[in-house]
């Protein structure tokens, strides 16, 4: 089930580059916040320590940064928030100078070399790690 | 001791050395503005670009706190640590840069933020004011225990029902794999009111740091230049041997063979 085509889109893989690589996920999750996890496609499940398996991420934008027509997307566990971060500008068509900053919980922002799959083990709920972006400085 | 590297032009008669003692909490660009201005007057302005740290050929992370740098790539080796700086080809692939200050600032409150997340779901940092924020950092930067601690102890305490955090911030540091460290979650107490150890936590998230019964010590755990008893309870561990950070950075490091 994790697989539905239609609910999660492949992050290319993960390159030198580090551009390439996401996989798109959802389409029904195109509406900012969810209202419960009902609202989830419900067949995303638990990679239970596989690190082989992707997981799962949602994309929220901040203030004025643009948003991404697809949220939800499908990622190796050991890509990097750099690996991220330069997917994102891509996709926005950012130029590279301008700058990109991802936050979890709403609080604090993980360091480029930091693995989603950890962040995902740590502080990811239902399923999936939810991660907002921001062309500035949102949170301290 | 801080090495300059060989291909730097030096003018005639300056030392390629300088020495310094460092603290073990800090960050290598935090505490190394003598090494910059100490190159800097001497060597040749075009072959000055941005600053960083390597140790026999492993570039440093000036993100990680100089004691676990040291742990995990030199804790063998006779002191002092040489480490040699260089002002050009930036290794982009294994450092992060650090244009400035604020850049070190910025990634240690995000550490101290995370790791509350974990100890108390980042209400304890919540209900700072900023001005405490800025006197964690300050009282890190200035090297000034007590103008650290005032606030730091806040970060340090739990609800008296509980037997310690919600969760342990900590990451265990390995030289032998390409991941940069693991970091699961992990509470002090098991579900049968059993303080969790060291040696629990390696068990379940690091198992082959540990030893079985009966065979050889094939690494050494070190957090601070020492190692804990496998036995130390996990929460006193994470109250009293964190970094400023409020992370327990443990290097699981080979054993040395002598």
């Amino acid at each position: 089930m994790a697989e539905e085509p239609q609910s999660v889109f492949q992050l290319p893989p993960s390159s030198a580059a580090g551009g390439e690589g996401l996989t798109e996920v959802s389409p029904e999750i195109t509406t900012p916040e969810p209202p419960s996890s009902a609202a989830v496609s419900p067949g995303i499940e638990e990679p239970a320590g596989d690190t082989k398996k992707k997981i799962d991420i949602l994309l929220k934008a901040v203030g004025d940064t643009p948003i991404m027509k697809t949220k939800k997307w499908a990622v190796e566990r050991t890509r990097t928030i750099q690996g991220l971060i330069d997917f994102i500008k891509k996709f926005l068509k950012l130029v590279a100078s301008e700058q990109l900053f991802i936050y979890v919980n709403q609080s604090f922002a993980p360091s480029p070399d930091q693995e989603v799959g950890t962040l995902y083990e740590c502080f990811g709920s239902d399923g999936k790690l939810v991660l907002h972006y921001c062309k500035s400085q949102a949170w301290g | 001791m801080i090495v300059v590297e060989k291909f730097g032009h030096l003018v005639t008669g300056t030392q390629a050395y300088i020495h310094l003692l460092l603290p073990r909490v800090s960050y290598l660009t935090l505490v190394t503005d003598k090494v910059k201005k100490h190159f800097q007057k001497v060597m040749r302005q075009e072959d000055i670009s941005e600053i960083w740290f390597e140790y026999e050929g492993t570039p440093l992370k000036w993100h990680y706190p100089i004691g676990l740098l040291f742990d995990l790539l030199a804790s063998s080796s006779a002191l002092p640590w040489n480490i040699t700086v260089h002002f050009k080809s930036f290794p982009e692939k294994d450092l992060l840069h650090c244009p400035s200050k604020d850049a070190i600032e910025a990634h240690f409150m995000s550490c101290m933020k995370e790791a509350d997340a974990l100890k108390h779901k980042s209400q304890v940092i919540n209900e700072m004011q900023k001005k405490d924020h800025k006197q964690l950092w300050m009282g890190l930067q200035n090297d000034r225990f007590d103008q650290f601690w005032a606030i730091n102890r806040k970060l340090m305490e739990y609800p008296a029902e509980e037997n310690g955090f919600r969760y342990i911030p900590f990451r265990i540091y390995q030289t032998t794999t390409e991941r940069p460290f693991i970091q699961k979650l992990f509470r002090p107490v098991a579900a049968d009111g059993q303080l969790h150890t060291l040696g629990d936590l390696l068990k379940e998230v690091c198992p082959s740091a540990v030893a079985p019964e009966d065979g050889e010590k094939k690494n050494q755990v070190m957090i601070h230049g020492i190692e804990p008893m496998l036995e130390t309870p996990l929460q006193w561990l994470s109250e009293h041997l964190s970094y400023p950070d409020n992370f327990l950075h443990i290097s699981i490091i080979p054993q040395p063979t002598d």
